[in-house]
């Protein structure tokens, strides 16, 4: 797809509510819902959307841009302006309990449209529902819960895009479903969808790279491995303490077999998240974080560059200062808010010394962000960050300032 | 209504203040003498663009299976085994095996370096039993460039010198056939239609360009219109890297700067390069060299000191391993350059692994591991007082 088609595409649809542009009051916002009894699996559908008279459509989306400013040892790119992406998303009851979503993706930097979420879903009952098409693998809170004007950060985690491939997207089917009483509430999910590919451990970053294989868009269309990838989650939230989930996504990532040929072990890959989110009341400060192990089956015959174990993850902690008008909007929000993040890409020891293996980061990241709606966030982030090589030779020193907006629209 | 002019006018003035100061918040740059990577001084900006195009081939070029990695190899690019351009690591160490006959046959034939890696669904090779073989950690590559330029009648003059060593030094250069894809100098020197070769543990790799397109090969598995043949297949299939970038690295690698020595005016540095001379390290490692003529303005004519004669020399049975390479013999190895020795632990994880094969842990085991025509020396350092020894320690550590 190019960015041709993106144009057309966008102005189409656009063209299609122009007459908002006459009598804006025809187009109606519908916020996202409030209620409490959301969790980070909803997050897919809890997105403010614009609906036009009776139509049963529904449209949204979000854009986020942003400037850096980042240097390494010194050493700096300059002043960097990035136009990160922008998403749309079109959703539509078709029928009673059929609703359908498709979350578009287009980012020019990397030339690339993609399709993030596309799927259908039919409910049989608040605990079956059956979603299929392509679907965002529940694993971790991240993944599933993206988008940027929800975050206090520019940056996506560490953890959830470069050891974890968020956003990560399959085509496949599964089930889903909710049960909640007074307080509690539970929920899980289970999907079977493509996957991996050999990427994992043959790739460009010169470590196991699970992101590696978003690389390959083929997977839409054959899956590598010709086993599901199974991704499975469960959550339970409570709503005056908060939510915790726990995920698994695995299976073969290899071309293990082809015209009935065996031409590898099959290999596999298995990760494992722990995810939380919760408030203080007494204070309003927010916690989320999110923690993954991966497991990758990696060849005794191949370069220890390319490890068999990674872990890490991030917490970051919002506390809203100032809650009240300030320049003319009303209830905006400033607030202050730290990330702390860490990954080991490679968890071991050398064969050769016994010694732990490092390639490894860690960044701390203070920011400041302002939102003068709920839907709005002005972004100003610091980072600090060190990267140790795989021999954990003296770090490489990152440090400086993004300031950007990301808003739903 | 004033209330928002004071907030709008304090957020201009503080995205002022941030913007002017971002240079302020950016990390530091280590020192020039705390690295070893880097240009050395003078290159022209055409100079500057090609070192860099080699940098980045040299230090971001990940070899894949599509883009020819293997299927057999060692490492999967060239920045896997020299982080920083330092030393490197018992996990990038190599296996050389197999002792070439008198004529050098078999030298260039598929080998003679174990392919201990292989790509999923291929085995790595193994050594063949009771193989002589030598491990060998990868050398820095700082200040290459200079020692490329050090004339043959330079080299030769130092080993001439040595036949009246009163320690008992008598380093040669090795003679070793060449490869067909090296062309010599046309004023390079032959013996038996062998020539002088510099670069490597035993010396037997002529110049750069040669050491660049066999490490390629050898090393990645990765083939090139120089050295087109496969070390799997052990056939010649298409180039898997440019000419370009092969000449890149080569000008990176030629164009590094040579280390700049620390903490030159501690008064223990001062003593310990004075007992460095005076116990006789520096009949091998000699301190100042010079370059002959080069285009490279930044390269020509210049004096350098990276404490080695470039020349091969028995270092006794304790490091004889059993392999040859060229004229050498098996207990013999080139003297390493000693510049950078400092900063290696920066690049080998922060511990030091020295000698051919990293077997050193530290530069008072890696003296006490010399032999053969470094025994008088040695002896001469151990008879030293214990302050006198730290002092030439130090002074090594400065290097």
């Amino acid at each position: 797809m190019s960015l041709k088609f993106f144009a057309v595409a966008f102005l189409a649809t656009t063209s299609f509510f122009a007459t908002a542009q006459i009598d804006p009051s025809l187009l109606k916002r519908t916020t996202s819902d409030t209620l409490k009894q959301i969790m980070n699996m909803d997050a897919i559908y809890n997105r403010p959307a614009l609906k036009y008279d009776k139509l049963p459509v529904s449209l949204g989306g979000y854009v986020e841009a942003n400037y850096q400013y980042l240097g390494t040892d010194g050493i700096s790119e300059g002043h960097q302006f990035q136009f990160r992406r922008l998403t749309l998303f079109v959703s539509s009851t078709i029928s009673k309990r059929i609703k359908f979503l498709s979350e578009i993706e287009f980012e020019p930097a990397d030339k690339e449209i993609a399709i993030e979420f596309a799927a259908v879903d039919v409910e049989f009952h608040p605990l079956l529902n059956l979603r299929g098409g392509m679907i965002v693998n529940p694993i971790g809170a991240f993944n599933q819960n993206h988008d940027g004007p929800k975050w206090e950060f520019i940056d996506r985690p560490i953890s959830a895009t470069q050891m974890l491939p968020a956003t990560w997207s399959n085509a496949g089917f599964g089930l889903y479903g909710k049960y909640y009483k007074k307080d509690w509430m539970f929920g899980y999910e289970l999907y079977a969808t493509s996957g991996f590919d050999n990427s994992i451990i043959e790739n460009d970053q010169n470590r196991t790279s699970l992101p590696a294989a978003k690389e390959n868009a083929e997977r839409f269309e054959e899956n590598n491995s010709g086993e599901p990838l199974i991704t499975g989650k469960i959550a339970v939230k409570n709503t005056k303490v908060g939510e915790v989930g726990l995920s698994y996504m695995g299976g073969a990532y290899n071309k293990f077999q082809d015209d009935g040929l065996q031409l590898d072990d099959k290999r596999k890959v298995n990760v494992f998240a722990v995810d939380l989110k919760t408030t203080i009341n007494k204070t309003k400060t927010n916690f989320i974080g999110e923690w993954a192990w991966v497991f990758v089956d990696v060849p005794e015959t191949y370069s220890q560059q390319f490890g068999n174990k990674q872990r890490g993850g991030f917490l970051d902690i919002v506390q809203p200062v100032l809650n009240r008008t300030i320049l003319g909007w009303n209830n905006s929000v400033l607030n202050l808010a730290c990330r702390l993040e860490y990954v080991d890409y490679n968890v071991g020891k050398f064969t050769e010394t016994k010694e732990k293996i490092a390639d490894d980061v860690w960044s701390v990241m203070p920011a400041i962000s302002f939102r003068p709606s709920a839907q709005t966030v002005f972004r100003l982030n610091y980072r600090i960050q060190k990267q140790r090589d795989l021999l954990g030779n003296p770090p490489a020193n990152t440090a400086g300032i993004s300031f950007g907006i990301s808003t739903y629209f | 209504m004033y209330k928002r002019y004071v907030l709008v006018i304090t957020f201009l003035f503080l995205a002022v203040i941030f913007t002017v100061s971002c240079e302020k918040i950016l990390p530091p740059s280590p020192a020039n003498d705390e690295l070893l990577d880097g240009p050395v001084e003078g290159l022209t900006t055409a100079q500057a663009a090609q070192h860099h195009a080699g940098d980045v081939a040299f230090n971001d070029q990940v070899f894949t299976r599509e883009t020819g990695l293997g299927p057999i190899f060692v490492a999967t690019s060239c920045g896997s085994c020299h982080a920083g351009d330092g030393k490197g690591h018992p996990f990038s160490t190599l296996t050389r095996f197999g002792i070439n006959d008198s004529l050098g046959r078999n030298e260039f034939d598929n080998g003679p370096q174990l392919q201990n890696r292989a790509l999923p669904g291929y085995m790595p090779e193994q050594l063949p039993p009771g193989t002589p073989f030598a491990s060998f950690t990868p050398p820095a590559n700082t200040g290459l460039g200079f020692l490329e330029l050090v004339s043959e009648d330079d080299l030769l003059a130092m080993a001439a010198a040595n036949t009246t060593n009163p320690d008992g030094v008598r380093g040669h250069p090795n003679w070793s056939a060449l490869p067909t894809f090296v062309s010599p100098n046309p004023n390079s020197y032959t013996q038996n239609g062998r020539y002088i070769t510099r670069f490597g543990k035993k010396a037997a790799t002529y110049n750069l360009f040669h050491q660049t397109v066999q490490a390629y090969n050898q090393d990645i598995g990765i083939t090139s219109t120089f050295n087109p043949s496969d070390v799997y297949s052990h056939l010649d299939i298409d180039p898997e890297v440019s000419d370009k970038i092969v000449r890149d690295v080569i000008f990176y690698l030629q164009t590094l700067k040579a280390p700049i020595q620390r903490n030159q005016s501690d008064p223990d540095v001062i003593q310990g390069g004075a007992l460095f001379a005076q116990v006789g390290c520096e009949s091998c490692h000699k301190q100042t060299l010079t370059t002959g003529f080069s285009p490279v303005e930044a390269l020509s004519n210049k004096q350098f000191h990276p404490y080695t004669d470039l020349l091969l020399h028995d270092m006794g049975p304790g490091l004889d391993d059993g392999l040859i390479e060229g004229t050498s013999k098996t207990s013999e190895w080139r003297t390493p350059p000693l510049w950078g020795l400092g900063l290696s632990k920066n690049s080998q994880g922060g511990k030091y692994f020295l000698l051919h094969d990293g077997r050193a842990k530290s530069i008072d085991e890696a003296i006490q591991l010399h032999g053969g025509e470094a025994a008088t020396a040695k002896n001469k350092f151990n008879a030293l007082k214990a302050a006198e020894r730290q002092q030439l320690i130090k002074y090594l550590e400065s290097l």
